[in-house]
């Protein structure tokens, strides 16, 4: 069974100037028990795809077309807020990137985490009970104590774990992990990264992890998608996209992999040109103005070709593997 | 202007200004009586054809008296929010400008002279100058005078450090001349807007202070004093206090819509101050 | 905090002293001699420089200044002319009503701005907003001597619902509330204005924070993301205003305890002013202003002792 099978998933947002297409056909799954990752440069529409799943599309955004079927029982395109909001914490959870800002400031992490179990019945103890439980799960030292303290009195790595604790206090079906490691260092970013891999496979559940850090994605998921101005440009397993990656974003993408280059730095190094303006697509391939392939067909609409066993790229020149000397 | 025209509280706001600034102008020619002149045979009359917002308690018009006070509160509005813009901006500059010590010592000054609540500091300054329509005048400067410094401090203080100041100064300008030439163009903007909406809090001093005997003299036509003559005969003759109530209302709602409007539309930064 | 709690300390007497400096330059520096000023006209030659004397005024300016100065810092702020009474005692008799006054302006605008401008913030851009936003505008606007006057013809004179003077029977603590309802009104409704819109614009910042959305993600009940984690910290700058505010409700108390005939410190100066009683115009003009800051003081750690990230920072 798959935890979410996205499919045809378009979303559209009216701006000051015009509408503006922000995701294109989405289409992907997210099999059960598994990490699917999501890479993709910064305005690629990693940010609406989760907003759309968990239907906290600002106002003006609106989902046109498609389906995101939820353990292939419910289609959350057509559920109703009500019935996205159970959803919401109980099922479906979701690790934000900035650990400092995420949780409520003038409310104690245990209030806080009382607060999520609000569906549940029982006494205020037991929910603390349960509370400390995950905070101790995720390492957080005196896990009794570290419920009456507030959010700045922690560093940011035990927020972050904190956040993790609350995410998966529900035992979801599926964890959305929106560049939970972004803002940590380094050492913190391995830690938090073996500690979410471990409580995984505790609680079984499916992780939508979305990063631009590529050593992370090839070293906790099993599948990759990657975006590009808000499309699938590729999916694959890990091995498919890494070792045999076929659309030419992609290639450039692994090219820019802080851990292929000498000097290491946070921010990806950039690709040249940019995202276009998605108020006006263009009518073919949508990354042809910065392609280093671009040829004739290119003009045209691509489609997801079929490559392998799970493997598919946007592109017309997916069937030929991409070779190293076409990129220098 | 043409976006202020967009905005309905803005152009309502504008109105009401215009119907003030008319009634003031040409109170002489828009009133049949002359507002000083007691008529002890139509004292306390209801508001009727006659007079159209009725007579007060010794008979005069109260509706030439309205106009009149009219004169007075713009009079007042006008002069002492041009000579606070001026010694607003002579401070804030030298605040600004000048040494650390200086800058720290006028803060404190400015904040201490924040610290008076206004009726406070209206009524210790009347106890000694005794009321005039020039203490109104002192009680506004003091009171509008450090929020205009500060705002010219401020900016200032982001101006001096910028790099046409900084080259002006490499080229040999004095001081003087770079204050005037180059900060004080810059800064001008967005204290104008401020003081067109203080215009208001201007207007309730100068109608509060007279309300309280401290402003303006009888028998000068003054709305506060017509609020005052209604207070007197509250129980019987409410149409004075109605008649002295309007226009302050009338007159302070339509500058503040007006001057929100304004700053919305040309200086959005401002919002919340 | 405690480090926080002394700067502000030291930063507060600062103020005051500096107000008393300006308002001893005030009285002493503007033309007109205060004795002759206490005494009025009819006064004789011999009686005009006795008080003098007696006020001290015989003495050089700085040596004035320092008796001025120290007098006010040990609570000594001169004696009334007619009773002869300390100008202090009379001031702090008629405090609590005048701060009963601002009590309750403050709890009518918390009560209205609070609820107003978190429904504006809540229904942001709907008929709703706009109408509590200009309403805000209007309240802000119109003097609250104005309010106090149209508020006494409507709801005592007119309507009679409600006393039209006085402070209520002493010791009737129904009946003071009752008297109380329409003065605080006076006061407080310009500061409904202010809140709401404080409210709704810390409000629509709050909403927009990354711990509202995950709380959202979270499923939480709108209500409970709205009031209990929303609303929660976009109050907490209503604070400051409020204190920032006490200056102008000590304003509008003056007004409103004339127009309801109320006791209170502005009564008295008023009062004091038509006799000339002028030690005591002084006396309550400080009084007030170190009211004023105290109360300033009090908001910014009250700021502090409600907001965990602010105690914490000092």
């Amino acid at each position: 069974m798959t935890t979410l099978a996205i499919s045809g998933l378009n979303v559209w947002f009216s701006t000051e100037d015009g509408p503006l297409h922000a995701l294109k056909d989405v289409e992907f799954d997210v099999p059960e028990r598994s990490i699917v990752g999501i890479v993709g440069e910064s305005g690629c529409g990693k940010s609406t795809l989760i907003n759309a799943i968990l239907g906290l599309l600002a106002d003006n955004g609106s989902i046109e077309g498609g389906s995101i079927q939820f353990e292939g029982a419910q289609d959350l395109v057509i559920l109703g807020p009500k019935e996205m909001q159970d959803l919401r914490g109980p099922r479906i959870s979701t690790v934000f990137q900035d650990p400092m800002g995420a949780l409520n400031p003038v409310l104690t992490v245990g209030r806080q985490m009382v607060n999520i179990q609000y569906r549940d019945g029982g006494s205020t103890a037991e929910k603390r009970a349960r509370a400390e439980e995950m905070l101790s799960l995720v390492r957080i030292p005196d896990a009794k104590a570290a419920l009456d303290r507030y959010p700045h009195q922690f560093s940011g790595g035990m927020k972050q774990r904190i956040a993790i604790a609350m995410a998966l206090m529900m035992k979801p079906a599926l964890l959305i992990a929106d560049e939970p490691t972004t803002a940590l260092d380094a050492t913190l970013e391995v830690a938090t990264i073996e500690l979410l891999k471990d409580l995984q496979e505790e609680i079984g559940c499916s992780v939508l992890f979305i990063s631009h850090h590529l050593g992370v994605i090839a070293e906790l998921c099993d599948e990759v998608v990657v975006m590009y101005a808000g499309e699938v440009v590729e999916r694959g397993s890990v091995r498919q996209i890494f070792n045999d990656p076929r659309h030419p974003y992609t290639v450039r993408l692994l090219e820019c992999d802080p851990a292929r280059q000498t000097s290491r730095s946070r921010n990806l190094p950039t690709i040249p040109g940019e995202i276009p303006d998605l108020r006006q697509r263009p009518a073919g391939c949508v990354f042809a103005p910065r392609c280093h392939r671009v040829h004739a067909g290119c003009d045209q609409a691509q489609s997801l070709v079929e490559i392998g066993e799970g493997h598919a790229a946007r592109c017309n020149l997916a069937l030929e593997p991409q070779t190293a000397e076409a990129t220098a | 202007m043409r976006r202020l025209l967009r905005e309905p509280l803005g152009v309502f706001g504008l109105s009401l200004v215009v119907l003030v600034i008319f009634g003031a102008v040409f109170a002489d020619l828009l009133s049949a009586y002359d507002p000083t002149r007691i008529n002890p045979r139509v004292r306390f009359q209801g508001p009727s054809g006659d007079h159209l917002l009725g007579t007060d308690q010794l008979g005069r018009d109260l509706f030439s008296r309205v106009l009149y006070g009219g004169r007075i509160a713009l009079f007042v509005a006008l002069v002492s929010t041009a000579v606070s813009l001026v010694i607003g901006i002579v401070l804030g500059l030298i605040a600004g400008y000048g040494p650390r010590w200086l800058d720290n010592l006028m803060i404190l000054l400015f904040d201490s002279m924040k610290s008076f609540p206004t009726v406070m500091l209206a009524l210790a300054l009347v106890t000694i100058m005794g009321p005039s329509l020039t203490a109104v005048m002192v009680v506004v400067v003091l009171v509008t005078v450090p929020g205009y410094a500060r705002i010219i401090r401020t900016q200032t203080i982001a101006i001096k450090t910028s790099e046409f100041v900084t080259a002006a100064q490499s080229m040999g300008a004095s001081n003087g001349r770079i204050l005037f030439k180059h900060i004080l163009p810059n800064v001008i903007g967005p204290l104008v807007i401020l003081a067109s909406m203080d215009i208001p809090v201007v207007i309730a001093i100068e109608a509060g202070m007279s309300f309280l005997g401290l402003g303006v003299r009888p028998p000068t036509p003054s709305w506060g004093s017509i609020l005052n003559d209604g207070f007197s005969s509250i129980r019987d003759t409410a149409w004075i206090a109605i008649a002295g109530g309007l226009p302050i209302i009338i007159t302070t709602l339509g500058f503040t819509f007006l001057g929100e409007t304004l700053r919305d539309v040309f200086d959005p930064r401002l919002k919340g101050r | 905090m405690l480090a926080y709690t002394f700067k502000r300390l030291l930063l507060a007497v600062a103020i005051v002293s500096l107000a008393m400096f300006l308002l001893f330059c005030m009285i002493y520096t503007i033309p007109g001699d205060p004795a002759a000023v206490a005494l009025g006209p009819r006064a004789t030659d011999e009686m005009r420089e006795a008080l003098r004397i007696k006020m001290g005024l015989d003495q050089p300016i700085w040596v004035q200044f320092w008796n001025f100065f120290t007098g006010a810092w040990t609570g000594d702020l001169g004696n009334e002319v007619l009773s002869d009474r300390p100008v202090l005692d009379v001031v702090l008799e008629q405090l609590p009503y005048t701060l009963a006054l601002i009590a309750g302006g403050i709890s009518w605008s918390v009560a209205l701005g609070i609820p107003l401008g978190c429904w504006a913030a809540v229904s942001r851009g709907s008929v709703a907003d706009r109408i509590v936003g200009v309403i805000s505008v209007a309240v802000i606007a119109v003097p609250s001597f104005v309010i106090a006057i149209y508020a006494l013809l409507i709801f005592a004179v007119t309507l009679r619902w409600l006393p039209a003077i006085g402070a209520g029977e002493p010791g009737d603590l129904s009946d003071q509330l009752v008297h109380l309802i329409l003065p605080s009104l006076a006061v407080g409704l310009g500061w409904v204005g202010y809140i709401a819109r404080m409210v709704r614009a810390s409000m629509l910042e709050v909403l927009e924070a990354s711990h509202i959305r995950t709380a959202r993600a979270f499923g939480l009940p709108h209500r409970m993301i709205t009031y209990r984690y929303a609303l929660t910290i976009a109050i907490l700058p209503t604070i400051t205003l409020l204190g920032v505010g006490i200056g102008q409700m000590l304003s509008s108390a003056v007004f409103a305890e004339i127009v309801f005939a109320r006791p209170g410190v502005g009564k008295l100066v008023y009062d004091a002013i038509l006799t000339r009683n002028f030690p005591v115009v002084t006396g309550a003009v400080l009084v007030t202003t170190v009211l004023f800051v105290l109360l300033n003081l009090l908001a910014d750690l009250l700021v502090g002792a409600l907001d965990p990230r602010v105690r914490s920072s000092f």
